[in-house]
């Protein structure tokens, strides 16, 4: 099976390229797999990310063959050869495949992801019916991967400015948890033309997530809010 | 060493799973100058693959109290655990549950809107009663729930994180104080020197050790084995936990909540095996009891599959709406790896590693101790909780559901002694330069260069070593054996070579300090394993089959120097109840 995996060493100088590779898959290889196989056998520099190997811990999403997804829970025998790996795209390279996603945290951080209650707090849990709890489906589960934003043609062009569909679903996440009493001020900081209005609905995030989650959703209710609330 | 950068905090916490974020939020919440140090982005810790739930007598399901939770602790521990720690993990158990529900856990809910839970195994009503539902749960994603709120809690306590930075190993002083470590930029490759007044181990478990296991690629106990070079023993090294239901020749972990809710096993026969095992609870049998069980209908010729090498678990009894409600992670899991649905065909299982029991001998405030004459002392300023800690409340066998609150009854625990500690130490104790010269060397000696063995193909030997020759059941000469060749495996390490001798990222040289903690426990597991001659909870030996109460109702300790052990009796001693004395152990 044959491979080509962007390579990027920033102590050598030179310039980024695409690097063959070739391996003998296992049967029911995943990615993540073969990338481990090639640094053990064959080039002991190939870097990534990677850790739980199950689709959990959200480090090792990459380009492959032009789509964003997870290493670990891509089966290589689905993949048209040769295989082209890169690095997510529109992030700064750190190394290889290994990108900095430093402005990708920080549009999380921007949404408030915290739970704000006021009041005092009750000596038991908070109530919530089944119903309300059944809204938080897709939308808590977010591995943080940036497989979404980073195929996001608006965060390409205003990666400082539009907070990206993670950081949205994780908006939308807590404004309509039924224990959240901060949805006024959520959704004013989300005002203006780039933090959520930049979304031109292209769905691009909610094709890649390897969760099966629907940013794009999230972002076109959280729109709603907005609109209802200006009423 | 002049020319390192340093840095100086009130506290370092070492790992930022749920330990360690449940810690640094006390202390952050206090207003400490708290520094959270990891070598992943938090949420990438491996607490976030827990899946069942957590534990609390909360009483929504089924009648419950916290008496019965302890005492279904203790017996799962097979007496092993100290009760004083045990109960005051249970008794803290509702509360702290609570208080993550409130900071934001997306619990799943039953009907009143209060939170759902699941029983789990080891788990009974009225001391060794009928099957309680303890376990509270966020569907299948617990571990999920839980780190991401942590983490979203202490972003808005504004705790200080080094994210991706690697420890190398604690900086101690003559008189054996801590005083922080010396630890690693991977992105940069620069190394940085963090003084602290008090330091916070909280590193997770050492899976990696075998083959197949349930964890991660990063668990590979690096805190013990710095402990363990600090000077310190390890606690009970020799047990640790295979879970039941691992995916067969693959490892991932089909939760205890699939037969929580109702899920059972069948062996080649068809039977439903459980019920010879453990009378009673059947599947529901403590993880020991069940993963022994499976390697023995397997040994017997009792397998399913063509190789006859697995058991089945089977759900699809269950139905869509409970798969699709209370297990859609493993459903989804499944459905990666096996390519097949859940909801039609059986799971094929095997026990699989899993948890480390053991680890670095603490008290109930997360204080690290070790012997002194006939009692203990303390080392001031230091402290382990988690998955590296042994407190210890999980004993020869931890229950399903309980690692999950260990981290955050003692994280908190040890956040709030901490913040007392720092009231009485005001200033940092002065690092004298040879403390840090120990540390330079372990990462120096990589820059080593000419020809040599490759770290990868040893990590390898030594799982496959340590599979074979330590897993579920255990026996002198295998053991024996398995030590000669770990110890072979660590001289050839000595000499292994890196061809990546870059700054910038480079996880070669990561995953190499890596294998020389995962090598150090390996012995440590082997000679503690070796050391016990009876078998009790996870331990079995089958030379020494029985528990041995009059000889060895105590912990071992594991000492890196001269490789020897040494034992301190188990606290049987709860705060403020009665002892739960030692018996028969049947499910
Ligand atoms: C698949 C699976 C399912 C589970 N399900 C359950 C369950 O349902 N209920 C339950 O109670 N328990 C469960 N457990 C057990 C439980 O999840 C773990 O024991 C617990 O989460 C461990 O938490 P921790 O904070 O101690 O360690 P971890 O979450 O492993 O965190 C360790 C931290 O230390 C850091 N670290 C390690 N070494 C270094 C170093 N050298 N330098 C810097 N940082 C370092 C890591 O980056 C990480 O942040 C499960 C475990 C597994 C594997
Ligand atoms: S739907 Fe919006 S957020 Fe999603 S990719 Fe398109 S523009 Fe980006
Ligand atoms: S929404 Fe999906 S793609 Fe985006 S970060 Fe979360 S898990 Fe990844
Ligand atoms: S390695 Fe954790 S998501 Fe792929």
């Amino acid at each position: 099976m044959r491979f080509l995996i962007y390579r990027y060493d920033p102590e050598s100088g030179a310039k980024p390229h695409m690097q063959p590779f070739e391996l003998e898959p296992s049967p029911g290889m995943m990615l993540r797999e073969a990338l481990l196989r090639l640094k053990a056998e064959q080039d002991e520099g190939l870097t990534f990310r990677h850790s739980c190997g199950e689709g959990v811990c959200g480090s090792d999403a990459l380009n492959i063959n032009g789509t964003n997804g997870l290493a670990c829970i891509t089966p290589v025998a689905t993949l048209r050869q040769p295989v082209e790996v890169r690095p997510l795209p529109g992030l700064p390279v750190i190394r290889d495949l290994v990108v900095d996603m430093t402005q990708f945290y920080g549009h999380y951080r921007a949404v408030k992801p915290w739970l704000q209650v006021e009041g005092p707090e009750p000596e038991v849990e908070y109530r919530q019916s089944p119903e309300e709890r059944d809204r938080l489906d897709g939308l808590y589960e977010c591995i943080l991967c940036g497989c979404c934003s980073t195929a996001c043609p608006s965060f390409w062009w205003n990666p400082d400015r539009f907070r990206g569909p993670a950081a949205l679903l994780q908006a939308y996440r807590f404004l309509i948890d039924s224990r959240d009493g901060a949805q006024e001020q959520r959704l004013a900081e989300l005002e203006g033309p780039y933090r959520l209005f930049r979304c031109h609905s292209i769905m691009n995030c909610t094709v890649v997530c390897p969760k099966g989650l629907n940013p794009a959703r999230a972002v076109g209710l959280i729109k709603r809010m907005m609109v209802e609330r200006q009423l | 060493m002049s020319g390192l950068e340093r840095r100086r905090f009130d506290a370092l916490v070492i790992g930022a799973g749920g330990a360690g974020l449940r810690a640094a939020l006390s202390l952050a919440r206090a207003d400490a100058h708290v520094a959270v140090v990891s070598k992943v982005f938090p949420t990438r810790s491996h607490t976030v693959a827990a899946q069942g739930g957590i534990n609390a007598a909360l009483a929504n399901v089924t009648a419950d109290n916290w008496h019965w939770h302890m005492y279904d602790t203790v017996k799962g521990s097979d007496f092993l655990g100290d009760q004083d720690a045990i109960e005051y993990m249970c008794r803290a158990a509702a509360h702290l549950v609570v208080e993550l529900e409130h900071a934001g856990i997306p619990f799943s809910r039953l009907p009143d809107g209060r939170i759902y839970q699941r029983p789990f195994g080891g788990q009974s009503q009225n001391f060794g009663g009928a099957q309680a539902a303890r376990t509270c749960a966020a569907a299948d994603r617990t571990g999920h729930a839980l780190l991401h709120t942590l983490y979203q809690q202490n972003l808005r306590a504004r705790t200080h994180f080094f994210d991706e930075y690697f420890a190398i190993d604690l900086l101690r002083d003559e008189q054996g104080y801590i005083l922080g470590a010396l630890v690693l930029e991977i992105e940069t490759g620069e190394l940085l020197v963090i003084e602290a007044k008090s330091t916070l181990i909280a590193t997770g478990g050492a899976g990696q050790l075998f083959r197949t296991n349930t964890n991660a690629h990063i668990n590979t106990g690096d805190g013990l084995a710095m402990v363990l070079r600090a000077g310190i023993p390890l606690e009970d090294m020799e047990f640790f936990q295979f879970h039941p239901t691992g995916i067969a020749g693959k490892g991932m972990l089909i939760s205890e909540g699939v037969r929580g809710e109702g899920g059972y096993l069948v062996n080649g026969a068809g039977e439903r095996f459980m019920e010879r095992y453990a009378p009673k609870a059947h599947d529901l049998a403590s993880r020991d009891v069940v993963s022994r069980a499976i390697y023995q209908e397997v040994a017997e010729g009792r397998g399913c599959g063509a190789q006859r090498d697995h058991v089945l678990l089977k759900l699809e009894h269950l139905g869509e709406e409970v798969i699709a409600k209370r297990l859609p992670g493993i459903r989804e899991m499944v459905q990666t790896f096996l390519h097949v649905d859940p909801l039609h065909h059986p799971i094929p299982v095997y026990p699989t590693a899993h948890y480390t029991m053991g680890g670095i001998p603490t008290n109930r405030h997360g204080q690290v101790v070790v012997p002194l004459g006939a009692g203990e002392e303390t080392i001031p300023g230091l402290y382990a909780i988690g998955e590296c800690a042994c407190v210890s409340v999980h004993g020869a066998n931890r229950l399903g559901g309980n690692s999950l609150l260990d981290i955050v009854v003692f994280g908190r625990a040890a956040g709030n002694h901490i913040i007392e500690f720092l009231k009485e130490q005001r200033t940092h104790r002065p690092l004298p330069p040879e403390s840090l010269e120990r540390a330079l060397e372990r990462l120096q000696r990589w820059d080593r260069r000419g020809e040599g063995e490759s770290v990868d193909g040893l990590r390898r030997a030594l799982q496959e070593t340590m599979e074979r020759h330590c897993g579920v059941f255990r026996s002198e000469a295998v053991l024996l054996e398995g030590l000669s060749k770990v110890r072979e495996i660590r001289d050839r390490l000595a000499h292994a070579i890196l061809k990546d001798h870059s700054r910038i990222f480079n996880t070669a040289r990561i995953e190499a300090l890596e294998l020389e903690n995962l090598v150090e426990l390996g012995i440590a597991t082997l000679v503690s394993a070796l050391g016990r001659t009876e078998s009790r909870g996870a331990h079995s030996r089958i030379d020494y089959p029985e528990r041995d109460d009059r000889h060895w109702l105590k912990h071992s300790l594991y000492y890196l120097e001269g490789e020897r052990l040494e034992f301190k009796p188990v606290r049987l001693k709860p705060i403020s109840v009665d002892t739960i004395p030692p018996a028969e152990r049947v499910y």
